[in-house]
């Protein structure tokens, strides 16, 4: 287990250095710098801009000075948040989009990995055949489609739920953003929980356990279901990355000041340094999830340590 | 295979609806400005709140999505194919270290690349599509890799190596026509993934510009006008679910037709 774990470890450092080089060459490679403006300035400020921000150093020597303050944990300063440095909009941000993953991520597996058992137990059901086409349809809509939509249905229509993060309070208003989040999810992960019983169920050591008399629930219960969550459990890290992705789509849309706002609101302001601290800090938290989900998977499935 | 006939329906739709239509593309028409869609008047979808046609505008939207389809799904193709064939024949050390790489490209979360990519350079068309087909050529080199590997240790790709046909013209002639079923059916499931990722881009306002639009575009013009006009976000957000939904549920349908070992 221990060699499994140092060689995952290993594995992950290229990846990450990987993202840094390429993030950084390409908000180098841009044409023109970030503080280009309408009205031209005398050359003696210009250049003390760029000493400011070390712009004037060759590319190598700005990208070791960068690399050396990604492993201490500081992105530089924000280019358009002229007061703050990249760490610190992160670092006020990062909560509220944590809150709003776990729990997206709690729901689309519980309910998820639920609604796959039921499906699978009744196997070609009518009941089964209506899930898994919802579930298809789930897949299918975009996050930024269900949650308008949501928006429009609960809180514009029907007045029930708050439609904005700002001026609501309590638990209410995480329902609508969690909720879209987790749809796509579920859907998910109920057609691969579903596929995998269904495949764990027809094995032989399920066979013999039934001809030594055990009901169905007791069969799922102690030994289809470790198996039959493995595909699940792989399925984690991609979760993790879509509902980051997803969360980039909802934050904008419920105005909830988080990672995604600001991702998306440093896109659109060209604030270069915040965009790459921001997709690194991503990848980084992409890569370490998939870690933790690869060590997990080793740690229930013996045979997956000895390849 | 319903879905395909959709699909085609929608595409047909598209193309020759705004020429039908009475209105024009950027035409406001300040009398009608967020009027509810109606089949006696002339806005059959309504319009904006700049008053201008909501069909033709969708019909534009969705033409947009088909094009970044097509244009996506070729550029993953080709690179997904060349880079998947080569790894399979050549075999070795060389297929590790390919392989390699796409484990590791795998592992990063491109979509936020793509978006670096566009803040950073000019948002073109062209350089989203091509972004977008670069992000999804790695499914495709893998299974084309797969089946390389396995067509390769064929009886008549040995014959042709035994009478000494080149290496690239075993690959385009003997090993790529093997390939074409199961290339068609893992297109079919990247066609939505890149409309998604599209969708997703111009939602976000880094993706198609004005005036140009996208069903993406529309769905976020959309939630503005919500809370008064709700046919604004309805219309394209249908028409973007069901051209999704019809190319998941045709990719399903060709797996389970030409792929059968993968199916269960």
């Amino acid at each position: 287990m221990l060699r499994y774990t140092l060689r995952r470890l290993l594995g992950a450092i290229p990846t990450l250095f990987l993202v840094i080089v390429l993030a950084f060459l390409l908000v180098h490679a841009a044409p023109g710098g970030p503080f280009d403006d309408e009205r031209a300035l005398p050359p003696e400020i210009e250049a003390n801009i760029a000493a400011a921000y070390h712009l004037d150093e060759p590319l190598p020597a700005q990208f070791l000075r960068y690399l050396g303050g990604v492993l201490k944990g500081d992105f530089g300063p924000s280019y358009s948040y002229r007061d703050y440095s990249v760490s610190e909009l992160i670092g006020r941000s990062f909560p509220v989009s944590v809150q709003l993953g776990v729990l997206a991520m709690l729901l689309a597996t519980v309910v998820g990995v639920s609604v796959g058992i039921i499906a699978a137990l009744r196997k070609n059901s009518a009941l089964d055949k209506i899930v898994m086409g919802l579930a298809m349809t789930g897949i299918s809509i975009p996050v930024f489609v269900i949650a308008p939509v949501l928006v429009l249905l609960f809180a514009v229509k029907l007045q029930w739920l708050p439609a904005s993060w700002t001026g609501s309070e309590g638990a209410t208003r995480f329902l609508l953003p969690v909720i879209s989040l987790a749809l796509p999810q579920i859907a998910y992960v109920a057609r691969l929980a579903r596929a995998s019983l269904i495949e764990v169920l027809s094995s032989d050591f399920i066979r013999t356990a039934r001809a030594q008399g055990l009901g169905t629930a007791a069969i799922v219960r102690y030994h289809a279901l470790k198996p039959a969550m493995l595909p699940v459990l792989s399925y984690m890290g991609p979760a993790v990355a879509a509902v980051l992705t997803g969360s980039v789509v909802v934050e904008e849309i419920f105005g909830i000041p988080g990672l995604g706002q600001l991702f998306v609101r440093g896109s659109l302001n060209r604030d270069y340094t915040l965009v790459l601290g921001v997709v690194i800090f991503y990848a980084a938290l992409i890569v370490l999830l998939n870690l933790v989900v690869d060590l997990l998977y080793g740690a229930i499935d013996p045979r997956i340590r000895r390849r | 295979m319903v879905s395909g006939g959709i699909l085609c329906g929608i595409a047909l739709v598209a193309l020759v609806g705004p020429w039908l239509s009475p209105n024009e593309y950027l035409a406001a028409d300040f009398d009608n400005i967020l009027r509810a869609p109606t089949v006696s008047e002339a806005h059959v979808f309504g319009t904006d709140h700049l008053g201008r046609d909501l069909f033709v505008r969708t019909m534009m939207g969705v033409q947009v999505t088909f094009v970044v389809a097509i244009v996506a799904s070729v550029v993953s193709l080709v690179i997904g194919v060349l880079y998947g064939a080569t790894a399979g024949f050549v075999g070795g050390r060389v297929d590790a270290v390919m392989m390699r790489l796409v484990d590791t490209l795998y592992a990063t979360p491109f979509i936020f690349f793509v978006i670096l990519l566009l803040v950073v350079f000019e948002r073109n068309f062209l350089l989203i599509f091509v972004a977008i087909g670069a992000i999804n050529w790695l499914d495709m080199a893998r299974i084309v890799r797969g089946q390389t590997l396995s067509l390769r240790e064929r009886e008549f790709v040995q014959a042709a190596e035994l009478i000494g046909v080149s290496a690239p013209r075993i690959i385009f002639r003997h090993i790529a026509p093997n390939l074409i079923g199961i290339v068609i059916v893992y297109v079919t499931l990247t066609i939505p993934q890149a409309i998604l990722i599209e969708s997703f881009l111009s939602f976000l306002g880094l993706g198609v510009q004005e005036p140009q639009t996208s069903l993406g575009k529309l769905v976020n013009d959309g939630i503005d006008q919500m809370g008064g006009a709700s046919w604004m976000l309805l219309i394209p957000a249908t028409l973007l679910a069901a051209i999704l939904l019809c190319f998941n549920f045709l990719g399903d349908g060709m797996r389970d037709l030409f792929d059968s070992r993968q199916s269960r």
